[in-house]
Formats: structure tokens, sequence, C-alpha cells
């Protein structure tokens, strides 16, 4: 199921550059807000200096294509149009199936939709990257989870289709709430106390916040691990929520036609 | 004249008809156009809960660039957002059907798929421009009211011609979306914020390629009577409607070049 992820998505090769592009565009444009906040802050707002600011903003264009920060509505329209009881009638888990091909899917995007961004930002001005080895392998650890996490929160999304005929509507809410809530438009650090306290209180975090964070060094050590553990902790969560619904939806669905 | 405009008047009523016939669905999509606009703002509530000033202005000179920006954004979506979709036409062979009627292609598409759930958005931002409008420091002219209304409207127009412009690269690049909103989607949101942010290469693409901080940003400067940065003087914003009609006759000139170069799939 990997494989086939992975090579599905390597298909479109014409819709990756284009995807890239317009991220680093994104990228760009984000860049300069954000150093224009923190130049108005002083210098550093909430331990972010002008470059840590640029940093985070390539990476969360980086992150987005990977941890698929957008919409992602597959299992909706097979519940809708009964499809999904082809993926029942497999001799394979429905959630694992689709986790293993969402993973393939990231592990293909991670390169060409993350690359691009990484090297215009540091080409236009500079990131700043740890230089040690260890950030970038408890990053990795924590990208994967990021990628897992996110998956676990979709699926859930997506299973309205059950109960709703048609999903638009939550899927919008979601991808804002996602958007804003995992910070991937401002870090969460930057949130008033409320904003962050509701941030916090959702996986959403554990999706682009954490491995940024983890990645760049920011919160390293026993910090990371925390971070990771708190990643662990949600993504065991919102899977059994997930096989839940999942169950309660099947016992609901009728299929018609043979 | 009222002859040539009925075939539109019909197929726009028969697009709001079939929009309101599922109210409940409707109000949830207007409910969530509405939320896109909200989730927005967070970004220009957020920086200014850390900071007082934004390139130059405060959070109610901000906050108005990111109204006008938006209600024009939104009036441009509502009218011609669903040109994002003509990859999806071209591929399924539909626009063949829009090429055999009588009428410009342009003006079939457009007319057939308004999506009024995208008033939702231009309300919040009509709701942020009214809230924020007493906030600034405004000596209101005659010549300052007009170009409020206008703003938005020729800002609108700009959005419109991106979108055309975007749709006539497709003829090209059947996979190529995603290139596009670059322009559109970035063009809006580097239209939102005040361009003074931007070193100088972007500030001149997002003026003079990408005409965007025309539809906000130089707007404001004149509304505030500040001096523009760099490259940007105060003049320009009166010159937002001459901006929309630069770009509207490079739109018209790539789509058309678009649709010639079109070979339908014989379907």
């Amino acid at each position: 199921m990997f494989a086939s992820g992975f090579r599905r998505w390597a298909t479109y090769r014409g819709a990756m550059a284009a995807g890239a592009f317009t991220n680093t565009v994104f990228g760009l444009i984000r860049a300069y807000i954000t150093v224009g906040a923190i130049g108005a802050a002083g210098g550093t707002l909430a331990g972010y200096d002008a470059k840590a600011g640029i940093t985070y903003a390539f990476l969360a264009q980086a992150l987005i294509a990977p941890v698929n920060i957008f919409t992602w509505n597959e299992l909706a329209l097979r519940v809708r149009t009964g499809d999904v009881a082809i993926d029942l009638a497999r001799p394979v888990d429905p959630q694992l199936a689709y986790l293993a091909s969402d993973l393939g899917r990231a592990a293909y995007s991670l390169v060409p939709r993350g690359a691009p961004p990484l090297f215009a930002g540091a080409v236009v001005f500079g990131l700043s990257m740890p230089a040690a080895v260890l950030p970038y392998l408890l990053g990795a650890a924590s990208l994967l989870l990021a990628v897992m996490v996110s998956f676990a929160c979709r699926w859930l999304a997506n299973l309205a289709a059950f109960w709703l005929l048609d999903v638009r509507g939550v899927m919008m809410l979601y991808v804002l709430a996602s958007g804003l809530l995992s910070g991937h438009l401002l870090p969460v650090h930057w949130f008033p106390d409320w904003l962050a306290a509701i941030a916090r209180a959702t996986p959403f975090p554990s999706i682009m916040q954490t491995p940024i964070d983890v990645v760049t060094g920011r919160a390293a050590g026993v910090d990371a691990l925390a971070l990771i553990g708190v990643q662990v902790g949600w993504l065991v969560v919102t899977l059994i929520a997930g096989r839940l619904v999942f169950a309660a939806g099947t016992r609901k669905l009728v299929v018609q036609g043979g | 004249m009222a002859d040539r405009l009925a075939p539109y008047a019909a197929l726009l009523a028969s697009r709001v008809r079939s929009q309101a016939t599922y109210g409940r669905s409707f109000a949830l999509d207007v409910l969530g156009s509405a939320g896109v606009g909200i989730f927005e703002f967070a970004e220009v509530y957020i920086i200014f809960a850390n900071v007082d000033a934004l390139g130059g202005l405060d959070f109610a000179g901000v906050a108005m660039v990111f109204a006008l920006a938006n209600l024009a954004f939104a009036l441009a979506d509502l009218t011609v957002g669903h040109l994002d979709q003509l990859p999806t036409y071209l591929r399924a062979g539909t626009l063949d059907a829009f090429l055999l009627r009588p009428l410009p292609v342009l003006a079939q598409l457009v007319t057939s798929d308004i999506s009024l759930r995208r008033l939702g958005r231009a309300m919040v931002a009509l709701v942020i421009l009214g809230v924020v409008l007493p906030l600034n420091d405004i000596d209101w002219t005659g010549a300052r009211i007009a170009l409020l209304v206008i703003a938005p409207l020729a800002g609108a127009a700009i959005f419109a011609a991106l979108f055309v412009l975007a749709g006539a690269v497709q003829f090209w690049l059947v996979e190529g979306g995603d290139f596009t909103a670059a322009f559109t989607y970035g063009g809006s949101y580097a239209a939102s914020f005040p361009a003074s942010v931007f070193a100088m290469p972007m500030r001149v693409l997002f003026t003079f390629v990408v005409p965007a901080t025309f539809v906000a940003y130089l707007p404001t400067l004149v509304l505030l009577d500040l001096p523009g940065p760099v490259g940007l003087p105060q003049w320009l914003g009166w010159t937002t409607p001459v901006a929309a009609a630069g770009i509207w006759s490079l739109a018209a000139l790539g789509w058309n070049a678009g649709l010639r170069h079109y070979t339908g799939a014989g379907s």
C-alpha cells in the first residue's frame, strides 16, 4: 500500500512542480510579513529573531504537502458513492491500509514539494538550521508522527460522510481550523493565551508546530522528547477514535446495488 | 440590448434557483465561506496581539487593507472563481458544449456557476471594514469617499482578470492549476498586507506585474494620507481603475489566444 501510494503520486510530476512553486511564493510573502512583525516587536518575538521567523515561514510551506494540511476527501467520496463497500470487503484493515497509502504519498511529496521552498528561502534570506545531527533525527521521527496524526485527523473528518450527505462544510471547517491551530499561518507561540490554550487542547499543533520546533532545535533534548511523546499520545487517541467511529459508521451504512 | 442580455439573465436565474433549492446546505456553505474570511483575519489579529504596527500601519490601517483586499477578492471569487475548474472542463470535454452556442465562451462560463455562497466572505470583509473605518483617522473628502467605493470594485476587477488569465494559461497547461494559484490566491494574500513589508523586487512584482497592491494598500495610503514606501508613491492609489483596465486588456488577449489554441477532444 505504501509503495502504491508513492507510485500513484509520482505520476503527477507537473502538479508537484506547480504546487512547489505556489508554496514558494506563499513562503516569500509570509516571510516578509513575519520579518515585518518581528522588526516591529524590536528584533525578537516570542523567541523568534528575524532569521528564525523566516525559517519557520518556509518550513511551514515545505511541510504543507507531506503532512497534507489541506483537504483530503477521498474517503468521504467513497462513502458517498458506496465504493467504501469495496474497502470493507478487502482482507486488510481499511484504516491501516489508507494510512500506509498516505505515508507513501507523504514520502514521495517530501522532497519535490519540500525542497524548492526551503531552497528559495535559503537563497533569498538564509535559514537558521541547527548544525548538530540530533535535531534532524528527532525531527524525522516527529515528522513521521505528524503525518500519521494528520492522517488520523483527516480520517475522522471524512467519516462525517456516514452521517451527512454533503461534507463540504465539515471539510472546510476542518481545513480552516487545522490551518490556524496547527501553526501553519503563524507559530502557536505567537498566539494570545486563550487561542494558544485552544490550540494545545487539539491534536493540530502536533501536525506542524511540533515537527518544526523539533527540527529547528527550538525544542531540544528532553523538551523535544516530551513533544514527541505528546504526538504519540495524540496519534493513539485519534487512531482509536477513528476506528470506533468507522465501526459505528459501517453499522449504519447501507450500500445499494450489487 | 435587453434581448442580448436575456440568455445570461436566464442562466443566472437558473443558478440562483439551483443554489437556493437546498436551503440548509446553502446556509452551511455561506457560513463556511464566512469562516474563511474570519480565519484569514486571525492572522492579522495574532500579529497585532504581539506588535503595535506592521509596515508603518497600525491595527486599524492593516485591518482596512485586509478588509478592502478581502472584499475585492470575495467579489471576484463569487463571479469568476470557478474558472479554477477549467482544467476539469477541458479534460471532461464539457467546454465543447459552450463553443457550440452563439454566445461568448467566457460570458457563458462566468454565468454558468456564480457561487452565491461566497457572499459570506464578502459580508465578513464588509463588517470588518465597517468596524475599522471609524478607527482610522481619515480626512473625508468627496474624492476619498469615491475612492473607498471604487477601490473594492476595481480591485474585484483586478482579481477577476487574474482568474481569467490563470484560466487562459490552462489551455496550455492542463495539469498546471496549482501554478497559477501562486498569482491568484498568492496575489490575494499579498494584497491583504501592507506592501511596505516587502523588499523592493517583491513590491515591484506585486504592483507592476501582478497588480495586487493596487487593490487595497495603495488606496489605503490615499485614504490615510500617508507617503508610500520607496517605489510606491501615494498617488498610485488613485490609479486602481487604470490598473484594472490594464490587466483586463491583457486577460482578454490571453483568453482569446487560449481559446484559439484549444482543440476539442472531438466529443
